[in-house]
């Protein structure tokens, strides 16, 4: 998910300055029992409910997941029933309990707690350690604690083994995040820790945008980056992502490491990180083996 | 040496036949007064004889090409536009430009024809005032200037002398048969019928868009011809200064 | 006059030095200067070759462009508020290149992008010219003027609003505003064949809007043909600013300061005018994208912002001389 920090800073005062009423107890969405018919109706948490819920339990996804574009199940997100976010269509499936994320459409959340539907909302993962965090509140939300716990167990434990293959401080190569409007993520976010977590210094930290910010072009092409990961474009053209055919980038890509690419397993605070991770320090240690 | 020949010139508009099988020829030093009443023609004859407006018939004018056209005849509308700024030099200067190449600068000839220009029309002191400053009169001036400097065989002028006051009218009417005694020759239209007899050597008179009468002012200032074409009783004499011509009343209208 | 010539190219050299050397990078002038000749092997030369040099080129040419028709329309239309960007010329342009990316049409051919911009320039300088009539009466003009950029720009923004393209929406500001913000060696290649031609065509007026100072009638009797003088206009007009916008987007008011601010300098001749215009209109958009860069380094300050803070003024003062005129 490629939300801006200044977006989400700014809908998180929204939120805050929401009327007490609106949130009390429905945010938690805890239902008592276990829920036997789950829609998930954000991206994010249709991947994490599929990971998690029980035989049966999830009747429909976001109709995104089905979308090789973003998804990172594609394949089993086509198992379930679509849904556009829509709350008279979710009404219709007569669901038991509703998963948003927290930038879904707050009139229809509204609209759905209003029928007496039992919605729970997740904050998107702005770093490695939230997706411990989410997996085991989704747990929680599908009466899978159990489940949660050992998925948890084994991303903290594949985590730290990936840990120890990366070069020690002052070693470690250099990678820079650029996409749209040049917009280059930093240590604190996501994508950046997944970065960091396969053995790069960021170029972003150095210029102190940590929570991620505009990096003009000239200071990308001084830092002379080991790495450039842009990541994947919209369909059609934008003059937004322009910048990332620029030649200046090109050459940049050209002369930065091979196999370093951002995909599907990048948009969400998922276990899937791991894998890129993996891939990500897979792709620096052939580099700089071949160097040496 | 024929310098214009026109033969059958006809122009519709609509309905209105505006301008009927007008056919005329002029030669060297010849200064041609076009007189008729408003509304005659006399815009549209001289308009239509250079090309400007399309037309039936033939004129020896317009069928030359473009540049060839400018270097034969210049042109003085009526309408005294200066659309921007400039000097008076510099206004007077645009005549030479069909004489002039692309991109050419001013040469010898060109400053000596702008310089007489100026000297002819007195206007030396008005040399580096901005055109668009000066009073309706010294602009038309400025731009029988600007027509002279062109230097052209012939020169076709609509109503050159409205709005001078009569010193300057009887200059620049003295100016044009200059130019007829020096052999190059000048159409000009004209609603003073007095100077007209006075310097013109010629007078052509239009009357709803034929030409009705070609010949010395004698022949053409006729009572006949002014009932009928002008809708006035005129005094007109040959005196030891010259003739005389001053219309005295209005007959024929209601 | 030649002065004035040779007081604005010094200028005009000054400032694409002053382009080159100042950016984010902040490498010293002369170590900058130096990266830009000699391949260092640092990432200096590669900002300097590929990041400065083609910003300041199409400062300079689009400059160029905007000020050499900003003059041409004025001297045609015999009136100084004419400007490609105020009338409209340079929002169709903007319409043709937006349709051009949009379709596809600009990835497919080399050179789609900038001949469906100069297509869409072309329409909108006949519509201004149809509507505004022989004389180009202010009035006329400027509400002529009013509905073409209007029209462009509304279905500009419709077509960007139906891409699938989740960034298209908001890049109508880009294309109303004009920015030279990250463009490459590529969009100069692009822009240079169509504006090099747009400047030799509107270069060949110069004669003919001289004449044009007394009146259409009186100008085609000096032997100027109107018609190919029209048709030159039109295609060098469109050539230069379809180009120019379908790079940098809509910069509007450099056609209009340019002129108004010169021509004093060359006693009001609307011939002399273009090339000065062009010398102006470079230097001043060099300046512009050097402001933009110095002011506000860290956010893509759009140019037109500042053209229009420095034009608009301008253009109000002009209005309010010329009112009577106008009543």
């Amino acid at each position: 998910m490629r939300n801006s920090r200044v977006i989400t800073l700014a809908l998180g005062a929204v939120l805050a300055a929401a009327p007490a009423g609106a949130q009390d107890g429905a945010d938690t969405g805890v239902p008592a029992t276990p829920p036997e018919r789950v829609v998930s109706m954000n991206l994010c948490t249709d991947q994490l409910a599929m990971m998690l819920a029980d035989e049966g339990q999830l009747h429909s996804v976001s109709y995104l997941s089905q979308q090789a574009r973003g998804s990172a199940l594609v394949e089993q997100a086509r198992q379930y029933v679509p849904n556009r976010g829509l709350a008279e269509e979710i009404y219709l499936m007569a669901p038991d309990l509703v998963i948003a994320g927290s930038f879904s459409d707050r009139t229809t959340l509204d609209m759905l707690r209003r029928l007496d539907v039992p919605v729970a909302v997740f904050e998107p993962a702005g770093s490695l350690a939230d997706i411990s965090d989410r997996l085991r509140r989704m747990g929680e939300v599908l009466h899978r604690e159990d489940a949660a716990a050992r998925m948890v167990a084994r991303f903290d434990a594949r985590l730290a083994e990936l840990a120890t293959q990366a070069p020690p401080e002052g070693d470690r190569p250099s990678a820079a995040l650029y996409s749209a409007n040049g917009w280059s993520s930093g240590g604190r976010t996501l994508p950046g820790q997944i970065v960091t977590a396969a053995g790069f210094d960021l170029v972003a930290d150095d210029f102190g945008l940590a929570w991620g910010g505009f990096l003009p072009l000239e200071l990308l092409a001084m830092s002379d980056p080991d790495a450039v990961i842009t990541g994947q474009s919209y369909p059609a053209d934008s003059r937004a992502e322009e910048i990332l055919d620029h030649p200046v980038v090109a050459h940049l890509k050209r002369d930065s490491m091979r196999g370093i690419v951002s995909d599907q397993d990048w948009s969400c605070g998922t276990p899937l990180v791991l894998d890129a991770i993996a891939r990500l320090s897979n792709a620096r240690l052939a580099a700089t083996g071949a160097r040496r | 040496m024929t310098l214009l020949s026109v033969s059958g010139l006809t122009m519709e508009r609509g309905k209105h036949m505006i301008l009927r099988d007008v056919s005329f020829s002029i030669g060297k030093g010849e200064l041609i007064g076009l007189i008729g009443s408003n509304g005659a023609g006399k815009t549209t004859l001289l308009r239509a004889v250079l090309g400007l407006l399309p037309a039936a018939g033939h004129s020896s004018l317009a069928t030359l090409p473009q540049r060839a056209r400018a270097r034969q005849a210049a042109w003085m509308p009526q309408a005294r536009e200066v659309a921007w700024p400039v000097s008076v030099e510099r206004l007077v200067s645009l005549g030479r430009l069909p004489h002039l190449g692309a991109g050419q600068p001013i040469g010898r000839t060109d400053r000596a024809a702008i310089d007489g220009a100026i000297a002819d029309m007195g206007l030396e002191d008005f040399r580096h005032r901005t055109a668009t400053d000066l009073s309706g009169g010294e602009l038309a001036r400025v731009l029988i200037a600007r027509t002279l400097a062109q230097d052209t065989p012939l020169v076709l002028a609509d109503e050159p002398i409205a709005g001078l006051d009569p010193a300057h009218q009887i200059q620049t009417m003295r100016l044009f048969a200059g130019l007829a005694v020096a052999g190059r020759s000048a159409v000009v239209s004209i609603h003073d019928l007095g100077l007209a007899a006075r310097h013109c050597t010629r007078l052509m008179l239009l009357g709803g868009g034929r030409l009705v009468a070609d010949g010395a002012p004698g022949d053409v200032l006729t009572p006949d011809n002014l009932t009928e074409h002008f809708n006035i009783i005129a005094h007109f004499a040959q005196t030891e200064a010259g003739p005389i011509f001053q219309p005295l009343d209005v007959v024929g209208m209601d | 006059m030649s002065r004035l010539m040779l007081a604005l190219s010094a200028l005009v050299l000054a400032l694409v030095a002053a382009a080159l050397v100042i950016g984010p990078a902040n490498a010293p002038y002369g170590d900058s200067l130096a990266a830009l000749f000699v391949d260092d092997g640092t990432p200096l030369t590669l900002v300097m070759r590929e990041i400065r040099l083609p910003r300041a080129i199409l400062a300079l040419v689009i400059g160029a462009s905007l000020g050499m028709a900003g003059a041409a329309m004025q001297g045609y239309l015999r009136n100084p508020l004419a400007d490609p960007g105020l009338i409209g010329v340079s929002a169709s342009a903007a319409l043709g290149a937006v349709l051009a990316i949009q379709t596809g049409l600009a990835a497919a051919f080399a050179f789609g992008l900038p001949l469906a911009a100069l297509a869409g320039a072309v329409l909108g300088v006949l519509l201004v010219l149809a509507l505004a009539g022989p004389r180009g009466a202010s009035i006329t003009l400027i509400l002529a003027g009013i509905v073409v950029s209007s029209l462009a720009g509304a279905l500009t923004s419709l077509v960007l609003n139906l891409s699938p393209n989740p960034f298209a929406a908001s890049e109508i500001v880009f294309w109303m505003m004009g920015s030279l913000a990250d463009r490459s060696m590529d969009h100069v290649w692009l822009a240079l064949p169509l504006i090099a031609l747009g400047l030799a065509l509107l270069a060949t007026l110069t004669r003919g809007l001289d004449a044009l100072t007394l009146g259409e009638d009186a100008a085609q009797a000096l032997g100027v043909d109107l018609t190919r003088l029209r048709l030159t206009l039109v295609a060098g007009t469109a050539a230069v600013v379809g180009a120019s916008t379908a790079v940098a987007g809509t910069i509007g008011f450099v056609g209009l300061v340019v002129p108004h601010l010169l021509r004093p300098f060359v006693g009001a001749r609307p011939g002399a005018l273009l090339w000065a215009s062009a010398l102006g209109g470079a230097a001043m958009l060099l300046a512009a994208d050097i402001l933009v860069r110095v002011v506000l380094p860290t956010k893509d300050l759009k140019l037109g912002v500042v053209t229009a803070l420095v034009g608009a003024p301008l253009f109000l003062h002009l209005i309010y001389k010329t009112r009577r005129q106008m009543a």
